[in-house]
């Protein structure tokens, strides 16, 4: 098996070497000047890589297509322009403006977008381009319709005017290493993580206190601001602008200069940009075909570079360099503590229902989970169980009843709203963010929002690291969870729940698919929690493990609940032997 | 008033272009998951395909209609090959971008061999314009409406009533039973792809004489092709049919008595009314995602 060993986190940060990078190529460009054209496609490069890099962000990391990047560009470029040309203002308030008015049409295009992905939002950006553009060709009055704006001024910087093109490169590539190097550091922090995990499992970033139509919709500006910014100094540069240069076509370059370089990364973004401006530069010698032979690359990388240029660049650097699982160490893992008695009431439901149609999945369910004890929820298949979990968890809204959480109300709350009061849960298949490595999964248990002990005891991370190290993982820490087996991903995806502190655990069905080691493992992990004074509600078809465990059993037959009390009291409850094995051995037994 | 009923027909000929495009555009979806961005590119080398058998290889038209469906059917099936099959294990955005990719490569490649300047072909039948109670009605257009409608109907029969048909409909269902019970998955595919050619290469046959096209057309159809299949329902066939007719009539009617700069927009405010009310379109399911 082929993995990617994630590279271990340096002491220098890797925005370091391209700050320095980025200005040392300013600086060349200011020393060693290339010719006019050269000049012109190195601009037209810079200026677009900035572009290009606000679809790292909403496609890369959030996971959203979109293909209206060109307008954003334009919004931008347009801003500028009229701003200048028109208005008579100057370059830096046309620029402020250019970036408020991108911002701005970003997060409408983000708010709109919310519920939709995939094909459907690919269409939506697409909607969105087109009637940008049909505004820009028939609103000649504002616009100057389709012979385009000319004689946009160059700006001043500190009282020096960058007037000479020399001058103004080096100002864009200043520009472009600044952006490269904060898209960059958006990826590690909170911001980024909670981006990456909406990408790759949106219902479990939402069950970890990630509030994901903000995220998308900060995304989608971060995305629209990069595209206006590069779009003002594009205008800038070439003077004149027109709305061919910012249309659908151009947006699809832009998101195949993102793909082709590795979108998941800042670095690969301007790869990719770089290529595709100078690509038909380069294939000018073939003349009429040249388009055609840049399709038809397209396509060849598409299918023989799956990560991109950049992906298959690490991917060979790793190669040449092997190196070994960083050491790690990790604290013990703390648990708040809460001010109250062992056995107050944390969990309050009382007659909740969720139809489904016209099936009842739950039927008035009344259910009271104590402070420091290990609730049992069980019942036959289809009995209503991992429902009444999504209801609790704010994934499906109850059609009647209450919730109480904490002493507050807690009905048909967000998902991320629940979390971030502590609530905290896993998932039946294992719902892990499977191209993050198990320490990022486990850091955005950790984030949620009102996570005290994060902020105290040395960060997002040490608390991840002491999770991860409760359920014995920490030598995996680096490695990406997708590549780990069945067995320790449901540990990893314990671990993130533990991280985040919870108040209230839920474990839906934890021992599936686990085996006999493995079970015993998770008893041994359940009692040490009660230990540390954690209170969960479990769902489980595991019997011993059942017995072994909870304090309080709740049993559910056909969505209502059947019986309530203490393991022995509950298995022995005639109306629990009718529901797992039928009316005849209830009358065999008595 | 009395243009009402004329633009309305020419509307219903241009929507009939749009579901037959977005005919072809479901039967891939719906067998591979993925949205062809190449598939207005499809009537545009269908229709030039024609005009390089009528006015360089000097074909009877009907010759030179069996000769460039024909072609559309290898295109088809090449199309396959380099642009999906070798992706089909991939996510949907590299076969996104590899369709994008194969749309540069085809519209430049008919450019380079063709040239820029646009075409027209002659009318299908040497019908002339009829008046029928005052409207007056251009014959085109009852031609690709009678075509199309024909075409839905086999298209229809086909599926339902005859044993590939049915193999095709489960390959799209599940790819992985269909293959467990013994269907050829990878040849239902590729007849997939090869019949949605072609059906895009007769929308390019009947929308040739109705317009000067140039190599770009396809791009504009697409999108409202594509347009057509969200608004009746993504996936849904009649939902495809529905939704290019209606969009059809709308843009006509919104370019008459509106704005005609703004044609193209009519379409797309309905798309974006459509996505923000009722995403799942007209004939669509709820998708909801169990926990």
């Amino acid at each position: 098996m082929r993995t990617i060993q994630p590279r271990p986190r340096r002491a220098i940060p890797v925005e370091v070497p391209i700050l320095a990078a980025g200005l040392a190529l300013a600086g060349l460009a200011l020393a060693q000047p290339l010719g006019g054209y050269a000049t012109g496609i190195a601009m037209q490069a810079a200026t677009c890589a900035i572009a290009v890099l606000g679809l790292t962000i909403v496609l890369g990391y959030a996971g959203q297509i979109t293909l209206a990047q060109a307008s954003f560009f334009g919004l931008g470029a347009y801003a500028v322009a009229l701003g200048t040309a028109d208005l008579g203002l100057s370059f830096w308030t046309a620029f402020l403006m250019a970036v408020a008015v991108s911002a701005a049409a970003g997060v409408a295009l983000g708010l709109t977008s919310v519920r939709l992905g995939g094909h459907y939002l690919a269409m939506v950006t697409i909607t969105f381009q087109q009637i940008f553009t049909l505004v820009l060709t028939n609103w000649a009055e504002v616009t100057h319709g389709p012979d385009g704006v000319p004689g946009i001024p160059r700006p001043e910087l500190f009282g020096h005017a960058l007037s000479d093109t020399r001058h103004y490169l080096a100002f864009s590539l200043v520009c472009l290493t600044l952006a490269v190097a904060s898209v960059s550091w958006l990826r590690r922090t909170a911001l980024g993580r909670a981006m990456e995990a909406l990408r790759d499992n949106e219902l479990a970033a939402s069950v970890n206190g990630i509030d994901t139509v903000r995220v998308k919709v900060i995304a989608f500006a971060l995305c629209a601001t990069l595209g206006g910014i590069g779009g003002a100094l594009f205008a800038s540069g070439f003077a004149y602008i027109s709305p061919d240069q910012f249309s659908l076509a151009e947006s699809i370059v832009f998101l195949t200069m993102a793909l082709l370089g590795g979108v998941k990364s800042a670095l690969g973004t301007l790869v990719g940009a770089s290529l595709l401006i100078v690509l038909p530069e380069v294939l000018r010698f073939l003349k009429e075909v040249y388009l055609a032979v840049y399709g038809a690359a397209v396509v060849l990388i598409m299918i023989f570079m799956p990560d991109g240029i950049w992906g298959w660049v690490v991917l060979f650097g790793d190669r040449l360099v092997r190196r070994g699982p960083q050491p790690r160490t990790a604290g013990p893992l703390r648990l708040r503590r809460e001010a109250g008695d062992p056995g107050d009431v944390v969990l309050e439901v009382r007659n909740l229902a969720k139809t489904f149609g016209g099936l009842k999945a739950l039927d008035s369910v009344d259910l009271e989970v104590r402070r420091n004890t290990i609730h049992a929820l069980i019942g036959p298949n289809g009995s209503g169980k991992t429902t009444f979990v999504n209801v609790l968890s704010g994934l499906y809204r109850p059609s009647g009843g209450r919730i109480r959480f904490g002493g507050r109300d807690a009905t048909a709350r967000a998902p991320h709203v629940l979390s971030g009061r502590g609530l905290a849960r896993t998932f039946q298949n294992i719902r892990l963010f499977r191209s993050m490595t198990c320490l990022d999964n486990v850091m955005v248990g950790a984030q949620r929002p009102g996570n005290d002990l994060s902020a105290e005891g040395g960060g997002v991370e040490a608390r991840a690291l002491s999770a991860l190290d409760f359920v014995g993982l920490l030598d995996r820490a680096d490695a990406l969870v997708g590549d780990l087996p069945y067995g320790h991903q449901r540990k990893v995806e314990i671990a993130r729940a533990l991280a985040a502190d919870p108040a209230l655990l839920l474990l839906d069905e934890p021992a599936a698919g686990l085996n006999t080691t493995e079970k015993g493992q998770l008893v041994e992990l359940l009692r040490r929690l009660k230990g540390l004074g954690l209170t969960i509600l479990i769902i489980e078809h595991d019997m011993p493990l059942v017995e072994a465990v909870a304090d309080q059993i709740t049993v559910l037959n056909f969505g209502q609940r059947i019986s309530d009390g203490t393991p022995a009291e509950v298995l022995r409850d005639p109306a629990v032997v009718t529901a797992y094995l039928g009316e005849a051995h209830v009358r065999a037994a008595a | 008033m009395s243009a009402l009923p004329q633009l309305i027909v020419a509307g219903i000929g241009m929507g009939s272009i749009y579901a037959l495009v977005a005919l072809g555009l479901v039967l891939i979806y719906r067998t591979t998951n993925v949205v062809n961005f190449a598939q207005g590119d499809f009537p545009m080398v269908g229709a030039f395909l024609l005009v390089i058998c009528l006015f360089h290889a000097g074909m009877p038209y009907w010759a030179g209609i069996l000769v460039a469906l024909a072609g559309m059917a290898v295109f088809g099936g090449l199309f396959n090959l380099a642009v999906y099959y070798p992706l089909r294990n991939r996510s949907y955005l590299p076969v996104l971008i590899s369709t994008l990719g194969a749309s540069i490569f085809v519209q430049n490649t008919v450019l380079a061999a063709y040239g820029p300047q646009p075409a027209n072909l002659p009318p299908l039948l040497p019908l002339r314009g009829f008046q029928v109670g005052g409207v007056f009605l251009d014959p085109q257009y009852l031609v690709i409406i009678v075509v199309s409608a024909a075409l839905v109907l086999l298209q229809y029969l086909f599926f339902e009533k005859t044993y590939l048909g049915k193999k095709i409909q489960a390959t799209a269902q599940d790819k992985e039973t269909a293959s467990l019970i013994g269907i050829p998955v990878r040849w239902m595919i590729m007849l997939t792809f090869v019949y949605s050619a072609v059906l895009g290469g007769v929308a390019g046959i009947l929308v040739g004489p109705i317009m000067y096209f140039s190599i770009g057309m396809g791009t504009a159809i697409a999108l409202k092709a594509f347009a057509a299949t969200i608004i009746g329902g993504f996936g849904d066939i009649r939902g495809a049919i529905l939704g290019g007719l209606g969009l059809g009539i709308i843009e006509n009617l919104g370019a008459a008595y509106i704005s005609v700069p703004y044609k193209d927009a009519f379409a797309f405010l309905v798309l974006f009314a459509f996505l923000m009310v009722l995403p799942q379109g007209i004939f669509g399911e709820k998708i909801a995602e169990k926990a």
